[in-house]
């Protein structure tokens, strides 16, 4: 079997401003992810096959949804077709198909849920475009349902605040209800609950791992960084996405956050229980799954005897930990409550440079051009700091701290209009690589602006799926996959170290 | 979906992967490789062997970081580099090169 992406043609950057495609219907009809196996539906509580019944059991999921979740309803009822949101994903700009429309994609499900739970459905369903659930109705959500990241680009530009990535999660939770469930979210939830993390890292592994970078830590400075693991009566427990353990760039952060929290002084943990920030429990819209994932970290806190808890560089979990970790595994009242409860580590590295703490080299990073990609879920699932915006002005603050050159890319691409990686929300698999490129190009035409016209040879991401995704599809585009760089990993280079050996040093 | 090794088919799932990694062979290393269109040097097999030895000690790949390093210690720093390793296993040495390994697939976030 021949690699995934290799067929498939290399996308063209579109003009920027990035332009609106020509609609070309059922162009992304054939892209399917893997379906996951029994085993991976049934450790998820789900039926591990396709119900016999599934027609009865989808259309019940759904009246319980609309029931429980109130915004659930309302999206599906108050959307006016007012047209807002048809060009803003990047999905459909990248595969032209129009039911990549959020709009298209939302009357997927309503359609359905009018038949089903309206009057004039009921009664008149073709006077309002209600269809039967049929199994190529069936089949059709699988397919546009699993070509949305849940990123909410959509959300802001509608006037209504409807939101597709709820509508997404939601049809997501029906699939799973009636035995028809992702490989890669499901997978990878089963062998979070047996192994503590996405990865299926055990102890032994991720202890050596750890050593290893300790090594390099060691050699680059001369001094003894511990990235320590597992230790009892630690102050912060770090809870970071295991793709911090494993991949390019990610692991470079990693060895950034261990400079900073040594530097710092203050004593830190691991934790090879909850070794993982990631909750793919929100991919796949389950409730119960979020809280069990979100439930290890509670544990870890406890079984530590920590203080205080910080989230490393990951873009959704960030957004589980800053809107919903209350929610689902609070009260954290044994936690220090003179601290953010949780904190992003750029909250805590911000305050270091800020106090003066953290000694600084800015002309180490001299060599980049630096972009900041903000993430989807941190830019409109979450904040940052005490200041509104905190999300957009807190990496950028530290990155502009530890840079010479920085530069935004076109404001319609960033903030809160932030385009998705093109691998979030559960797409980041290799099944899905023809999606991922065509996903990623409105990102990469503004990447490209900028290196065009300041030079911009480096972008910053804090989200594990973001650096892995970019990391795979900018050479597509012409960008060494190293332009994609953890934020911590530009700190690392410009931070020095008490008792550092410096090339200045040497001299 | 299975390979055929001499005749003998091992069965391996929708992307390639082993489903049972008893069933390695390096003759089934050098099939699996011939579907990914790589034809297996010495810095194949020296990849591919540090991943199986990491692989018994660990039960986990090593982190690509951790790989190169090796690989730089044993063959030099020409061949022990990211790039390097992506010449040898153009889809990645995480992905590609533990397939060819019999290992199963990394997943999560990378
Ligand atoms: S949530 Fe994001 S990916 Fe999904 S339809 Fe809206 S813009 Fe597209
Ligand atoms: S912007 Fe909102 S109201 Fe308008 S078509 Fe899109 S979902 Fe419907």
């Amino acid at each position: 079997m021949a690699p995934l992406d290799d067929k498939k043609d290399v996308p063209m950057f579109s003009d920027y401003p990035q332009q609106i495609p020509k609609i070309e219907c059922g162009a992304s009809l054939d892209t399917d992810t893997f379906k996951a196996y029994p085993e991976h539906n049934e450790a998820l509580g789900f039926p591990g096959e396709l119900l016999p019944n599934w027609k009865e059991v989808a259309i019940a999921k759904m009246g319980e949804l609309a029931k429980k979740n109130r915004a659930f309803q309302v999206y599906l009822d108050a959307c006016v077709k007012c047209g807002a949101c048809t060009d803003k994903c990047q999905y459909f700009l990248g595969t032209s198909d129009p039911k990549n429309m959020p709009v298209a994609r939302q009357d997927l499900l309503r359609s359905v849920y009018r038949r089903y739970f309206t009057f004039a459905g009921k009664y008149f369903p073709w006077l309002v475009g209600a269809r039967d659930l049929t199994k190529e109705v069936l089949d059709e959500w699988y397919t546009y349902y699993h070509q949305c990241s849940q990123c909410r680009r959509c959300a802001v530009a509608c006037p209504y605040g409807i939101d597709t990535a709820e509508i997404s999660m939601a049809a997501r939770e029906i699939l799973d209800s009636v035995g028809v469930g992702q490989k890669y979210c499901n997978e990878i939830i089963a062998k979070l609950k047996k192994t503590g993390n996405n990865l299926g890292l055990n102890p032994k592994a991720l202890r050596a791992t750890l050593e290893d970078m300790e090594e390099d830590l060691l050699d680059e400075t001369g001094v003894e960084v511990k990235i320590p693991l597992d230790v009892k009566g630690a102050d912060i427990l770090l809870i970071t996405p295991s793709a911090d353990f494993f991949a390019e760039p990610h692991i470079e952060g990693l060895m950034g956050y261990a400079k900073v929290f040594h530097s710092a002084g203050v004593s830190w943990t691991l934790s090879s229980y909850a070794s993982e920030a990631a909750n793919f429990g929100m991919f796949i819209g389950s409730y119960e799954n979020m809280r069990e994932v979100s439930w290890r970290i509670r544990q870890a806190a406890k079984d530590l005897g920590v203080k205080r808890i910080i989230f490393g560089e990951c873009g959704h979990a960030w957004r589980v930990a800053y809107s919903f970790l209350n929610t689902l595994a609070g009260p954290f009242d044994f936690l220090d409550q003179n601290y953010p409860i949780p904190q992003h580590i750029l909250e805590f590295t911000l305050d270091e440079i800020e106090s003066g703490r953290l000694k600084i080299d800015k002309s180490r990073n001299d060599e980049h051009v630096v972009t900041f990609h903000d993430s989807c879920n941190v830019a409109r699932g979450s904040a940052m700091g005490d200041k509104e915006g905190g999300q957009f002005d807190v990496p950028r603050a530290v990155l502009k701290a530890v840079c010479n050159n920085f530069h935004d890319m076109e404001r319609d691409t960033i903030r809160e209009n932030t385009f998705c990686c093109g691998g979030g929300g559960g797409l980041l698999t290799d099944d899905l690589m023809d999606l991922r490129i065509k996903g990623a190009k409105p990102r990469m035409t503004a990447l490209k602006q900028v290196a065009d016209e300041h030079g911009v040879n480096k972008m910053v991401a804090i989200c594990a799926i973001c650096k892995t995704q970019f990391a795979k599809v900018m050479p597509k585009y012409g960008f060494d996959m190293d332009t994609i760089q953890s934020a911590h990993q530009l700190v690392a280079n410009a931070v020095i170290l008490d008792g550092q050996e410096t090339e200045d040093d040497a001299e | 979906m299975a390979y055929d090794v001499n005749g003998t088919a091992v069965e391996h799932d929708e992307e390639g992967y082993i489903t049972n990694l008893s069933d390695w062979s390096q003759e089934l290393a050098g099939v699996i490789a011939q579907a990914e269109e790589i034809e297996m040097t010495d810095e194949h097999w020296a990849v591919v062997n540090f991943l199986r030895d990491y692989y018994e000690e660990y039960q986990i790949a090593p982190a690509v970081r951790v790989l190169i390093k090796a690989i730089k210690k044993s063959m030099g720093p020409e061949v022990g580099n990211n790039k390097y390793m992506y010449e040898l296993f153009p889809y990645g040495p995480a992905k590609q090169a533990c397939k060819i390994a019999g290992l199963p697939k990394p997943t999560g976030c990378v």
